[in-house]
């Protein structure tokens, strides 16, 4: 079985007028199935490049990227969108639900760009059961203004999975989340690893990175560090915790 | 994605912004409707007016006398009196393909029954007159043949000029008297109602030609004559022979002017239908002008659309629409506002022509295939002015499109 990702010496160049932009000089990185890495770096470190071509919305300017084991340097604009629907699910910062349409028609939207075309009863089957994955079962039928960023990005993560990627990608996926509902989040994402989804997330957060198995630092267009990461949190653990410390507060006099 | 899908999801993109999608449909609700009532109106004249040639009779020629000039004015046609009886003579035995023949004197007199008078347009015509243009006698019957030779005293009346002289009693065999000369009446024409001009054709009275030379018009020519060819296909030869033969009996020389005019009924229509179609193609251009502004407004509101949407464009793209789903959605989108507008506009328009023919008591014809053409051209609207705005929707750079605030 191929990996999930591979990079090898990848570049990518933009040209801003006259200057050209170095935004990326030459990545190697691996993932194999099943692996959670979380990508970390600072703004301008090449991080949201790196996700874009991971992400298949862009191509590389030199090396090659292998997304489960396809040449995606070679791939036209729709090559690279029908690829996009059936091997990676998004979920992006500002969870990026349609507006004014149902939490279930928002989790379709993937299947109505898939080929062959999925029949609808099948779409909406699929829809509660990515939906019921993520504990919103019973919402499908409200709108984004209706649930809170929480559910919306529970919402966003089902969208993901809908179509049964090889591959979450994950744009700072708590960034617009307090504290205890990005632990909650990340709890979905360790419990869909565990499940055997490869995730590959990027972060400028090390308490978020922590609940990854592997972490991998950019700066100045290069990986810096990629190793386990030591001591991984556990969300399970954590919540009970923060239940706890709730409950103690409650019953101090 | 199928193509149901995107009409399902232009439908809804719609509804999310019913206010402003009205609104944009209004342009092209107007410009239809405008069209269809125009057209509507157009081809309502234009039925009037092959009903009233119609009333003209079938397959007729008309031959009209000269006209006298004084001083450089024309006083129109009909008025030299240059067709004569030995030219009506000639016209039946020699022309070929000819069913019938009758001239006309139009003589404008006073009529008395008892105390009740009018003045009528009085015809001198041939007992084939009826028959020309047919027009059917209500009682009674026709004068013959016989009467015209004799000029004998006989009148047929028409409906108007019935009334008002005998109200509802029967005229047939009553005595009126014309110049004060007594006509027997003999039959009543049936009700024909207006002619193009718009003058009642039933206020008349009918005698044979013979007799309005005689004792009322004292003269010996005609005001014109009336042909009937005996079919449709023969017009154009009859029409040729009838000018060669006056010609030829007036002495008129080649490249000359005639002292008559010959006149089919479909030239008469021609002339009559001509100044309507100008009409219509002119206020059908200023309403088809409005359809293309109602397009661009459209056009604007899609510009608008793909812009305000960007980053939902840029998710679309991110789960693997490909451009032509894209394309699809935002192009369904305005062919949906284009062809509602159409369809709404076709309905106004066509209340619009009903209302119209009520207040300008002609009547209005919505044709089918101004219908067809209108939904048709509105489609049309929708896929040329959307085209562009779905255009820049579909080329949208995904990671540009989901960076836009």
């Amino acid at each position: 079985m191929p990996p999930i990702i591979e990079l090898r010496e990848f570049k990518k160049t933009y040209k801003t007028g006259e200057i050209e932009v170095h935004a990326v000089r030459g990545v190697n990185l691996t993932v194999q199935a099943g692996e959670f890495v979380a990508v970390m770096g600072a703004s301008g470190s090449g991080k949201s490049t790196l996700m874009n071509t991971i992400g298949c919305l862009d191509r590389p300017t030199s090396g090659t990227y292998l997304l489960d084991g396809v040449d995606v340097g070679r791939l036209q604009r729709d090559q690279l969108a029908d690829l996009r629907n059936q091997k990676i699910g998004f979920v992006f910062q500002g969870f990026n639900l349609l507006s004014r349409t149902s939490a279930s028609e928002n989790v379709e939207l993937p299947m109505l760009y898939r080929r062959p075309a999925v029949p609808a009863g099948e779409q909406r089957r699929r829809a509660l059961e990515s939906l019921t994955k993520v504990g919103l079962g019973q919402r499908g039928d409200h709108t984004p203004n209706q649930l809170s960023g929480g559910q919306q990005q529970r919402v966003a993560i089902a969208r993901a999975l809908v179509n049964t990627p090889k591959l979450l990608l994950a744009d700072e996926p708590t960034g617009n989340l307090d504290s205890r509902t990005s632990i909650e989040i990340m709890g979905i994402f360790q419990e869909l690893n565990r499940s055997g989804m490869t995730i590959v997330m990027v972060t400028h957060e090390l308490d978020v990175a922590r609940y990854a198995k592997r972490m991998v630092v950019m700066r100045d267009g290069r990986i810096v560090t990629d190793q386990a990461v030591d001591g991984m949190s556990s969300a399970q653990e954590e919540l009970a915790r923060l239940d706890a410390e709730q409950k103690a507060v409650n019953l101090a006099p | 994605m199928i193509i149901l899908a995107s009409i399902r999801l232009a439908l809804r993109a719609l509804r999310r912004n019913l206010l402003r999608t009205l609104l944009t449909m209004l342009g092209i609700i107007i410009g239809v409707a405008a069209v269809i009532s125009v057209v509507s109106i157009g081809n309502g004249a234009k039925k009037q007016v092959e009903a009233q040639i119609a009333t003209l009779g079938q397959n007729v020629i008309l031959v009209l006398s000269g006209n006298v000039s004084r001083g450089g004015f024309s006083m129109g046609f009909g008025t030299a009196g240059t067709l004569t009886q030995p030219d009506l003579e000639a016209i039946r035995k020699e022309v070929e393909g000819v069913e019938g023949a009758s001239p006309e004197v139009r003589v404008f007199s006073q009529l008395a029954y008892g105390n009740q008078n009018a003045n009528v347009q009085v015809s001198g015509v041939s007992a084939d007159y009826l028959s020309i243009r047919a027009w059917p006698l209500k009682s009674g019957e026709n004068f013959t043949e016989q009467d015209v030779r004799g000029a004998t005293k006989v009148a047929i009346i028409g409906q108007t000029t019935k009334k008002t002289l005998f109200g509802d009693q029967d005229s047939v065999g009553q005595s009126i008297r014309i110049k004060n000369a007594p006509f027997t009446i003999v039959g009543e024409l049936a009700a024909k109602g207006m002619n193009m001009m718009g003058s009642d054709q039933d206020d008349i009275v009918l005698v044979p030609f013979s007799s309005a030379l005689k004792r009322l018009a004292g003269g010996t020519s005609f005001r014109s004559i009336s042909v009937q060819a005996a079919d449709a296909k023969l017009v154009p030869g009859v029409q040729h022979d009838l000018d060669d033969l006056l010609r030829q009996r007036h002495k008129i020389q080649d490249g000359r002017d005639p002292d008559f005019l010959i006149r089919t009924q479909q030239e008469i229509s021609n002339v009559a239908t001509s100044t309507s179609r100008v009409l219509t193609v002119l206020l059908g251009s200023v309403a088809g002008v409005s359809l293309v502004v109602g397009g661009i407004g459209i056009m604007n509101i899609m510009l608008v659309s793909v812009t305000e949407r960007t980053r939902e464009i840029g998710v679309r793209l991110a789960i693997g629409a490909r451009t032509r789903d894209i394309m699809m959605q935002f192009l369904f989108e305005a062919i949906a506002l284009s062809v509602i507008g159409g369809i709404i506009g076709i309905g106004l328009g066509a209340w619009i022509s009903g209302r119209l023919s009520g207040v300008m008591g002609s009547p209005t014809v919505v044709a089918a295939n101004s219908i067809l053409i209108a939904f048709g051209s509105s489609a049309l609207i929708g896929i040329v002015f959307g085209y562009f705005p779905a255009l820049k929707a579909a080329r949208l750079d995904p990671i540009e499109a989901l960076r836009f605030e």
